[in-house]
This record gives structure tokens, C-alpha cells and sequence, in this order.
């Protein structure tokens, strides 16, 4: 067991050195000065070099990689070249909606797709079956954004029951910031748990055909509790690889939903950054969504050697 | 009154029949032995009686446990029968547990499942469960999980689930076919004491006739989903009324006619062969230890020599048989086939590839489903230097079909529009197609049923003779290999413990492993040794 | 032949027809701009109506289709290209120093979320139709490496591949003749799902300005220019919408269509 932790943790800190490598070198081949950039074309030499000198641009590539994963490691994420305020201020600003968001959604994802997955099936081939079956198809085609609009259009504006865009700021208490976030998080959930649903009810099918199975059936237990007992957390293991896959769509998933509701989290500030070449924000809100992804894999890798037993003595 | 009455069962699967009009009874204390090849409706006959066969299949006819008809049952009813009066233990012990639940809660779940047992009674009636079936906490502690123990391990446990509240009757499917056979025998012997102690009735589904004649009170045989013949085990050993139970006792114990080897000089020389493997270190920075799976292994087959290898799994035959292929590179010794080396560091050596050939277990698997027969059986001729015309290969496709008894028409056929015995014959036809000096037959008979079996040693022995064949006989079978061989090996841990001629390896063994093997291997009576049998031919 | 394999092939067709069709022939000239007959509701001269700029809907959405469908299908090409021969590769040398890197490799284009890839893209290179296909095609590389390394490798474990070997055919050639036609399958399916996907991923990145840009018709930005009307005109949101839909149901149904009529568990075995 601690032996599969040490691994995977090995493994999450190399993803995290080559993924650095990776935007680093991408945002380094963007054309363009910063400096020149921020100060217009009309900028004095002198001035053009006292900037560079400040924002660390005069020094060699490899000492700017080192000062950058130096400064994210302490929390320092370099300061906005637009608004010349730290980018962890502004990120810690945002995460608050992006971050909540994404759960919310997962959450929702899964409360649905857990019990409509094990229901589909416990009853393969029935017309209830087959009517989850047509609406997971339905829901796996509707693109989310779109989905977002038609939410808004009904809920936000036919029926005024929620509102159309824009965040309260969790200082006005809970429940306003929650309803500011349902109706996105809907948008976001319902793909997905429907992509969700699918798997589950596969990986029930499957199990449904192990030999355990049968044997659990031979000890007096019902088909009922055969699934739940024995079915189940097998069927969990591929449910588990999907749920870790999710969350990273609907991390990302959250930028383009932000869009439509005009929710301040980090898509909105990575679109305002990319329009005014604020290169060194959209470089640390991309590692720092990386981050995110490459630790819920990890996570989710934890997941499951919990879950299945032969994993722990794997190595 | 027996304790399962079976009347006039027929089992349907989609309007097809697989059991038909079968009536059986056993008796409490008595075990019944059902035995037959593939598709006789054996294990329909075992799962109707736990009234658990698979969707879509539809039966007629009663199944009485202790008076009640359980086809009569609702499923409730049923559930509370299984695991308390009826258990059942299964072919595949390495799928038949939940791979996430301990051994131990699995047991106990069968006891809480039935009775009001607290959690902790029902734990200390599973360590007792346990135990009995020999699996002693000291040793098994009731926390393992199933991938922590063997094969024969985790059969005990699933005898120790089925047999956890002393049911009246015990299904047994196949409960051996996929253990060794030193494991076999102590599985049988428990399965045995078990009924026997309990006075529980046992029905022993088997392919095996040498396990149905050891053990069985009584025998049914089964073929195309009826019972061909049924009575206590002597008088239908002695008697064989029935001609299909006849050829299935002939081909279990069916000896082929293999021709003198010609006096000539060896072959194949095999010396010191040694191949290991590192093993995955279990903490960090701890040393990786080696498993050594061919230990210092030297031997040779003559020239038209039938050379068999026999060894339990884990032994170190595939390793050998691998690295004798050039799959699998060795660490030391040399191989010379008819004084040429053959390079065994992973490189393709033609040459010595074109002597060898090789036909595997699986009748199924050796082929790739997308190409025509002639497809299949040409792939080694890609190993000459001169490719071949089509018309050459057209010949030498037809005649290689005719060696082995196909037609030279299926050359144009699909392997799936073959029986499991007529693709080993195709497997065959592929190795004989270079004319090699040596094959090697890697467990080619080990999934076949007996009497398909028989017909493809028979065809060995006939290309003996034609072909002057020069054959490695791998197997677990001992009787088999008896049959084939003229010479035999045993192996066990790595190491070849025993050689020698087979029969007189087989008579009087000389090491303690080998003396095990024989010992435990199930036999079937020969025919003389049942007096008062009709001499048939 | 299921019915969701008919009507998934049926939608697919369709639609690729149509988006043909749109090269010689769309109802409107696209790019004419009749503001006196903006925002007309579907019906009547424009049987799907008109945006804000009076432009007919019907023929962008035919040449939006084929926008999208074309961006999807390089995209799908790119990661076909590059996965499927990786995939192999890693399978002949499991374990190997090629095959981990391969994998690790993958690892790390999958850390990165599809948008962070396109939003880094576009960073640096600015927002572009051929942005997104790379994009969108490194994202398929490691998708089909995964799918054809997974699929190859329990084939190596196979008899045939091992009297492949016996025959002395190299990894190389084994791949080619052995492995690739037994995973076809399997590469077929998956093709359509990120082929659907692709459709999906275009209007996405379009939507928010990554993709395809002006004055090129896509789905994704017609949505976009619908968001700010669509309380005025909901036709405006609502075709494309459905068309984006239609396209992936169909592709995603002949998937699960073709999957179910050639996965080899499911065909009929002789006995």
C-alpha cells in the first residue's frame, strides 16, 4: 500500500515538473515583449529596459522558470502586467466561483447518475431501460453552453426563477450564491451525467456476468441484494476513472459556462487576460487548473486502492 | 425417500432443448457422479436443480429437494433453500469469489444470510468453517482476500461458503477441472469427507471418468442433453451397456500404436538452460529479488524420439517451452538443433525456425478469426528464402490438410466454421507445412473432450509413421502422455526432478515427486481388473 | 442492423450530405446582408428565418455544418495519424523504455484539459479554425493511442500472435498484419464518438472565440452571436443548437450501432 502511494505521488510530481515545462515553454515562443506591449510603441528605451528589469524579463530563461515555479510554490504568482496587481490575488478572487462551481456540478452529476445507472441496470432490456438509455443519448449530445442558454431562457426569463447571470459574492450569504450558481451547474451536470449514467449501468452489466456473482446467488442471496452487495463496488472501479475524468471537464467546462452566466471565475479572468496579452496570468491560471487535474488523478488513483483490494500489493 | 428427486427434467434455451427428459435421484450420504463431454447438459442439469439457469432458458418437469418441488417454488422461497439445504461449488475458483470482500466475510455472509447469527457468532462460525475445510486462521487468517491465496485455496473457500450450514445437498460443477492434480486430489478427498461426515448428498459434475470411477457412489452419463445410462459405479464400469459410455471409457484410457524410433542421433540438445526474471521490489529501495523459472534445465530428443515434459502449473514448462521457441531469451546454456546452435537472445534465426514448429492449447485462440485456412496454415512459409509460387502453395496447403484428415476444399473456409477439433488438426496442418524436424505439442490436447482427443493422438501416432515425426509432448495430463511418448520428463519448481522412459518412469518411479504425481492422479480400473466384464473389442 | 445503427447513419448521412450540398448550392448567398428583413421567425421566404443581420439561417447552418464536420474530421485524422501507430508500438514493447515513454507522454497531454490546450494555443498563436484542429488534435492522439495500446495488448497474449512469432515475423509486421485488423473495431467506434466530439468541441472553442472566426460560418458562432438576441429571437439559439445536436446523436448512435454489430462477443459463435 505504501509502497502504490509512493508511486503514484512520484508520478503526480513528475506530471507536475513536465506540465510546467510544457506552458512555460509554450507561453516563451508567444510573440511579443510584455513590456513594449504595456507601455505602447511610443515607450522611451530607458523605460522600456527599468520594466523589463522589474517584471524579471532581462534575465536567462532558466532563471525565470526557476523564479516562476519558485514563486507558485510559495504562493507568488507573479504580479498582472495589465493591472500591475499579483496574479494570486486576483486568482484567489476567482477560484471562490470556479472552485464551488465545478463541485456543485459534480455533485449533481453524480447523485443522478449513480441511482439512474444501477436502475437501467437492474432491469436490462425493459422499457425503463431503454428510456434511460434514449435520454443519456439525448443528454450526451447536448452541447453545455447551449443547454446554459436555453436554461437561461426558460428559468431566468420566462419564470423568473432564477437569476440570468452574474454572482452575489459569497458575503451575501450562502444560499444567494448558491442560486446564483444552480442554474450553471445544471448546464454543466446534465452532460455529464449522462456520459455518467452509461458508465455505471455498463459497469453493473459486466459484473453482472462475473462468476461471483452467481456464486453470491448461490449462497441464498436475492438478484436484488447480489447488486448492491456484490455488484456494486466492482462496478465502481471503471465509475471511479470516470468520475476523476469529469472533474476535469467540468473544471475547464466552468470557463465556458462562466461566459454565459458572466460569472467572475477564472475563465472570465483567463478571456480577459488572453485579449490584453497579459501573458503571465493566463500562465499561472493554466498551471494552476493542470494542478487541479493532475491532483484529482491522484485522488482518484488513492480512489481506488481503497476501493479494490489487488491494487495495493500492485505496484 | 431419496433427497433430490429430478423427473423428467427438460431444459430449453431459446426453444432449443439442452436437457431432455432426464430423471435422476440421490440419496442423503451418497454421491452422484454425472459425467459426459461438452454440451451434454451436465451443468444445466446442476444449475436447474439451484433454479439458476441463465435468462432464456425455460424448464418442464419436478425437482424434488426432501419432498418439495422446487420448480414449484417462488423465488423467495428459493432464495431461503440456497446456501441452507443446497450449496454449490464451481468450476473457476479464481472468479467464483468477490475480489473486494475478504474470505472471511464471504463465508460468514452465507451464515448471517440464514440465520440470526450476530455479526461476531457468524465470524466465529466462518473461522470454524474455515478451518474445517483446511484453511486454519494461523495459517489463512478470515481478513486474507481471495487474491492472497491459490487456486486450491480458494476452492476450500468456496466449499467453506457452500458447506457453512451444513446443507442437505452439495452441487459440485467441475469443482477440480481447473486445479493441478496433486491439488485435485486433496480437493476430492475433502469434497468426499465432507458428504460422508455430514451425510450430505452430493451430485460430482465431471468430465473426468478416473474421477467419476474413484469416487462416485453412483454414475450418470450424459450425452446430447439425456442420460445415456445410470447405475452404481461397479456395475456400469463392469457392464457398459450403453455403447456411447463405452467409446467414452475407451478414449479416456486410449493408447496409441507409435512406430520403433528409427536408430539415429540426437536431435535437439538443450544444456544448462537457465531463465529468471527480476521480481518487482515490495519495498522501496530493497533489493529485487529473482524468480528463477528454468533452472539449469539440460536434456535431448533423438531423431524421431517422442519426447513428453509433464509439471503442475508455475512449473517452468511454458518458460521452456518459449525459450526453446527463441520467444524468450535465457540467461545461460545453449541449444543445438542437429548441430546448429539456436540463438535464443530474441533475434529471428530462420534457420533454426524453419526446423521447429510449434501447436498450442487453445483450439480457439491460435488462429486470427479474419483469414482463410490457407492463410493460416501458409504464415510459416514467410521463414523460406525462396517464397513459393501460388500453385506450390496451393499444393502444399491441400497436403497438408489431407495429413491431418481435412479436405483440401477448407483451405477456403473461415476457422470459425471449425469444431475445437478439427482447428487443432489446422494447428497441426501449420506446424507440419515446412516439414520441420521437431514440433512441439504445447497442452495441444488439454481442451479437447476425450473422444476428440483420442482421434487427434491416434493422428499423431499415423503421422508418426508417415512423417517420421519428431515431437516435445507437453502436458499435465500423465495419461496422455504415457500414451505418446517415449520418453518422459518431470519438472517441478524449474527443474527437471525425473527422466527417463516413460514406462518405466511410470512403473517405478525414482524421485518423491513423481511417486506424488502418480500417486495422486486419478486412474481409471482397466477393463481387466473388473471381473466379469463382457470382452468387448 | 439495429434501428439506432439505421437512424445514427441515417442523421450522420444527412448531415454530411448537406454540408456537401452547401459547397455548390445553399438556398442564400450567406454573406448578403437584408436588414429589413432581420430577425424573421422560421417559416415563410427562410424556412429556418433570419439572424440580426437578415442573413438566411438555413444556408449557414449548411455551411456551418460543414465547417464544424470539417474541423472535426482533421482533427480526427491528426489523432488517428499520430495514436493508432504509438498505440502499436507501445503494445509490441510493453513495458519497455518506448512503451513508458509513450504512456507518460500521454499522461501529460491528458493533464491538460482540452480548452487549457486550445486556450494555450491561441495564447500564443491567436484564435484561429486551424488552432482548434490542433487543438483538438493533439487532445485524439492520446485517446487513440490509449484505445489501440489497450485493445493490442491482450492480443500479444494470443496463440496466433505466438505462432505469428514462431513463424519469425517481426513486431513490426505482426502489427500490421496481426493487430491493427483485430482492433479496426474498436478504432471504428471510437472514431465516430470523437468524431461527435470534435462537433462538440468546434462550437465550444467558436463560441467563445477560439475557433473558427469571422467572416466563416460555424455553429459555435452562431451561437455566439445569438447569445446577446436570443430573448429577442430564440430561433437564433435554437437551430444550431438542434443541428449540433442532431449531428452528434447520429454520430454517437451509429457508434453504439456499430459497436454492438462488430464486437466479436456479440456475433454469432457456431458450436
Amino acid at each position: 500500500m505504501q509502497r502504490y502511494v509512493l508511486k503514484r505521488f512520484g508520478s503526480l510530481i513528475l506530471s507536475l515538473f513536465v506540465a510546467s515545462l510544457v506552458i512555460f515553454t509554450v507561453i516563451e515562443i508567444a510573440p511579443g515583449d510584455p513590456a513594449s506591449f504595456m507601455l505602447g510603441i511610443n515607450a522611451q528605451p530607458e523605460t522600456l529596459a527599468a520594466l523589463r528589469a522589474e517584471l524579471g524579463l532581462d534575465q536567462s530563461k532558466l532563471q525565470r522558470y526557476i523564479a516562476w515555479v519558485g514563486g507558485m510554490l510559495t504562493g507568488d504568482f507573479g504580479t498582472s502586467y495589465t493591472y500591475r496587481t499579483p496574479v494570486s490575488e486576483m486568482v484567489a478572487d476567482r477560484i471562490g466561483v470556479s472552485i464551488p462551481l465545478a463541485l456543485y456540478a459534480l455533485t449533481l452529476s453524480i447523485t443522478i447518475a449513480i441511482p439512474a445507472g444501477v436502475y437501467a441496470a437492474a432491469r436490462r432490456g425493459t422499457a425503463p431501460d431503454l428510456a434511460v438509455l434514449g435520454a443519456t443519448q439525448m443528454g450526451v449530445a447536448i452541447p453545455n453552453f447551449w443547454f446554459a442558454m436555453m436554461l437561461v431562457l426558460v428559468f431566468a426569463i420566462q419564470w423568473r426563477v432564477f437569476p440570468a447571470g452574474g454572482f452575489p459574492g459569497w458575503g451575501n450569504g450562502f444560499a444567494a450564491g448558491l442560486k446564483a450558481l444552480t442554474l450553471p451547474a445544471i448546464a454543466l451536470a446534465l452532460p455529464q451525467a449522462a456520459i455518467l449514467t452509461r458508465v455505471m449501468r455498463s459497469a453493473l452489466l459486466d459484473v453482472l456476468g462475473e462468476d461471483y456473482m452467481r456464486t453470491a446467488r448461490a449462497k441464498g442471496l436475492t438478484a436484488r441484494q447480489t447488486l448492491w452487495r456484490h455488484g456494486l463496488r466492482n462496478a465502481m472501479i471503471p465509475v471511479l476513472t470516470i468520475v476523476g475524468l469529469q472533474f476535469s471537464f467540468l473544471f475547464a467546462g466552468t470557463i465556458i459556462i462562466e461566459q454565459v452566466f458572466y460569472l467572475p471565475g477564472l475563465g472570465r479572468l483567463i478571456f480577459q487576460s488572453i485579449s490584453a496579452r497579459d501573458l503571465i496570468v493566463v500562465e499561472s491560471v493554466v498551471m494552476l487548473v493542470v494542478f487541479g487535474v493532475i491532483l484529482i488523478n491522484f485522488i482518484v488513483d488513492l480512489a481506488y486502492a481503497a476501493v479494490d483490494p489487488r491494487l495495493r500489493d500492485r505496484t | 425417500m431419496s433427497l433430490l428427486d429430478i423427473q423428467n427434467l427438460t431444459i430449453r434455451i431459446h426453444d432449443k432443448a439442452v436437457v431432455e427428459d432426464v430423471s435422476l435421484s440421490v440419496a442423503p450420504g451418497e454421491i452422484l457422479a454425472i459425467t459426459g463431454e461438452s454440451g451434454s447438459g451436465k451443468s444445466m442439469t446442476a444449475f436447474a436443480t439451484m433454479q439458476l439457469l441463465p435468462h432464456g432458458a425455460s424448464l418442464s418437469g419436478t425437482i424434488r429437494l426432501e419432498g418439495e418441488d422446487l420448480t414449484a417454488l417462488p423465488e423467495t422461497a428459493l432464495c431461503a433453500r440456497r446456501g441452507q439445504a443446497m450449496g454449490m461449488v464451481f468450476q473457476e475458483p479464481m472468479t467464483a469469489l468477490n475480489p473486494v470482500h475478504t474470505i472471511g466475510r464471504q463465508v460468514a455472509e452465507t451464515i448471517r444470510l440464514h440465520t440470526d447469527a450476530t455479526p461476531a457468532e457468524a465470524r466465529r462460525q466462518a473461522i470454524e468453517t474455515l478451518e474445517r475445510v483446511g484453511l486454519p486462521p494461523d495459517r489463512f487468517p478470515p481478513e486474507r482476500y481471495p487474491h492472497e491465496l491459490s487456486g486450491g485455496q480458494r476452492q476450500r473457500v468456496v466449499i467453506a461458503m457452500a458447506i457453512a450450514l451444513r446443507p442437505k445437498l452439495l452441487i459440485a460443477d467441475e469443482p477440480t477441472t481447473a486445479l493441478d492434480v496433486t491439488t485435485q486430489a486433496q480437493i476430492l478427498k475433502l469434497l468426499v469427507r465432507l458428504t460422508r461426515a455430514d451425510g450430505m448428498g452430493m451430485v460430482l459434475i465431471t468430465h473426468d471418468l478416473a474421477v467419476v470411477a474413484e469416487h462416485a457412489d453412483r454414475i450418470a452419463v450424459m450425452q446430447h442433453g439425456k442420460v445415456v445410462e445410470t447405475d452404481r459405479t461397479e456395475t456400469l464400469l463392469r457392464q457398459m451397456q450403453h455403447p456411447y459410455t463405452r467409446m467414452l471409457f475407451e478414449a479416456s484410457t486410449h493408447q496409441v500404436d507409435l512406430p520403433e524410433i528409427p536408430r539415429a542421433e540426437p536431435l535437439l540438445v538443450a544444456e544448462n538452460l537457465t531463465r529468471s526474471y527480476l521480481l518487482p521490489r515490495r519495498r522501496l529501495f530493497e533489493e529485487r529479488a529473482r524468480f528463477t523459472a528454468v533452472k539449469d534445465v539440460s536434456f535431448s530428443i533423438l531423431k524421431g524420439e517422442r519426447l513428453g515434459l509433464v509439471g503442475e502449473s508455475g512449473c517452468g514448462k511454458s518458460t521452456l517451452t518459449r525459450a526453446l521457441l527463441g520467444l524468450e531469451p535465457l540467461q545461460e546454456g545453449r541449444i543445438t538443433l542437429a548441430g546448429e546452435e539456436v540463438r535464443t537472445d530474441g533475434r529471428a534465426m530462420r534457420d533454426a525456425r524453419r526446423r521447429l514448429q510449434v501447436v498450442f492449447q487453445d483450439p480457439f485462440g491460435s488462429f486470427n478469426p479474419r483469414h482463410r485456412v490457407s492463410r493460416l496454415i501458409t504464415e510459416p512459409l514467410h521463414l523460406l528464402d525462396v517464397q513459393p509460387t501460388s500453385e506450390e502453395r496451393a499444393s502444399a496447403v491441400a497436403e497438408a490438410l489431407k495429413a491431418v484428415g481435412l479436405r483440401p476444399e477448407d483451405a477456403d473456409r473461415f476457422i470459425h466454421e471449425f469444431s475445437g477439433g478439427q482447428r487443432q488438426r489446422i494447428a497441426i496442418a501449420r506446424a507440419l507445412i515446412l516439414k520441420p524436424d521437431l514440433i512441439i505439442f504445447d497442452e495441444a490436447v488439454s481442451a479437447l473432450d476425450v473422444s476428440v482427443r483420442a482421434q487427434i493422438l491416434d493422428l499423431l501416432a499415423a503421422l508418426c509413421r508417415s512423417h517420421g515425426l519428431t515431437y516435445l509432448f507437453i502436458s499435465h495430463d500423465l495419461t496422455v502422455v504415457r500414451s505418446v511418448t517415449d520418453r518422459v520428463m518431470v519438472m517441478r519448481a524449474g527443474q527437471i526432478v525425473e527422466q527417463g522412459e516413460t514406462e518405466e518412469v511410470f512403473t517405478d518411479p525414482q524421485h518423491e515427486y513423481t511417486k506424488m504425481l502418480l500417486q495422486a492422479a486419478p486412474r481409471l480400473p482397466q477393463r481387466a481388473e473388473l471381473k466379469g466384464g463382457p470382452d468387448a473389442g | 442492423m439495429s434501428r439506432p445503427l439505421i437512424l445514427g447513419a441515417l442523421l450522420s448521412a444527412g448531415f454530411i450530405m448537406m454540408a456537401l450540398l452547401s459547397l455548390v448550392w445553399t438556398p442564400y448567398d450567406h454573406t448578403l446582408l437584408d436588414i429589413p428583413n432581420k430577425l424573421q421567425p422560421p417559416g415563410g421566404a427562410h424556412l429556418l428565418g433570419t439572424d440580426h443581420l437578415g442573413r438566411d439561417i438555413l444556408s449557414m447552418v449548411m455551411i456551418g455544418a460543414r465547417t464544424s464536420i470539417a474541423v472535426a474530421l482533421v482533427a480526427l485524422a491528426v489523432g488517428l495519424t499520430f495514436g493508432v501507430p504509438l498505440g502499436l508500438a507501445a503494445a509490441a514493447r510493453k513495458g519497455s523504455w518506448l512503451d513508458e515513454v509513450i504512456m507518460r507522454g500521454n499522461d501529460i497531454i491528458f493533464a491538460f484539459p482540452l480548452l487549457v490546450m486550445a486556450i494555450l494555443i491561441t495564447a500564443v498563436f491567436g484564435p484561429s479554425a486551424v488552432n482548434a484542429i490542433i487543438a483538438f488534435g493533439l487532445f485524439n492522439i492520446p485517446v487513440f493511442a490509449r484505445v489501440t495500446r489497450g485493445a493490442a495488448l491482450p492480443l500479444w497474449e494470443r496463440e496466433f500472435i505466438m505462432a505469428a512469432r514462431v513463424a519469425g515475423k517481426g513486431a513490426s509486421r505482426i502489427s500490421v498484419e496481426h493487430i491493427l485488423p483485430n482492433v479496426l473495431n474498436l478504432l471504428i467506434v471510437q472514431g465516430t464518438i470523437q468524431f461527435a466530439l470534435g462537433i462538440q468541441v468546434e462550437a465550444a472553442l467558436s463560441f467563445v472565440g477560439l475557433g473558427v472566426q469571422p467572416p466563416t460560418p460555424s455553429l459555435g458562432r452562431m451561437l455566439a452571436d445569438a447569445q446577446t438576441l436570443v430573448t429577442l429571437a430564440p430561433h437564433l439559439a435554437i437551430v444550431p443548437g438542434v443541428a449540433i445536436i442532431l449531428i452528434v446523436l447520429g454520430l454517437n448512435l451509429l457508434g453504439d450501432g456499430l459497436r454492438d454489430t462488430l464486437d466479436p462477443r456479440l456475433r454469432r459463435r457456431p458450436a
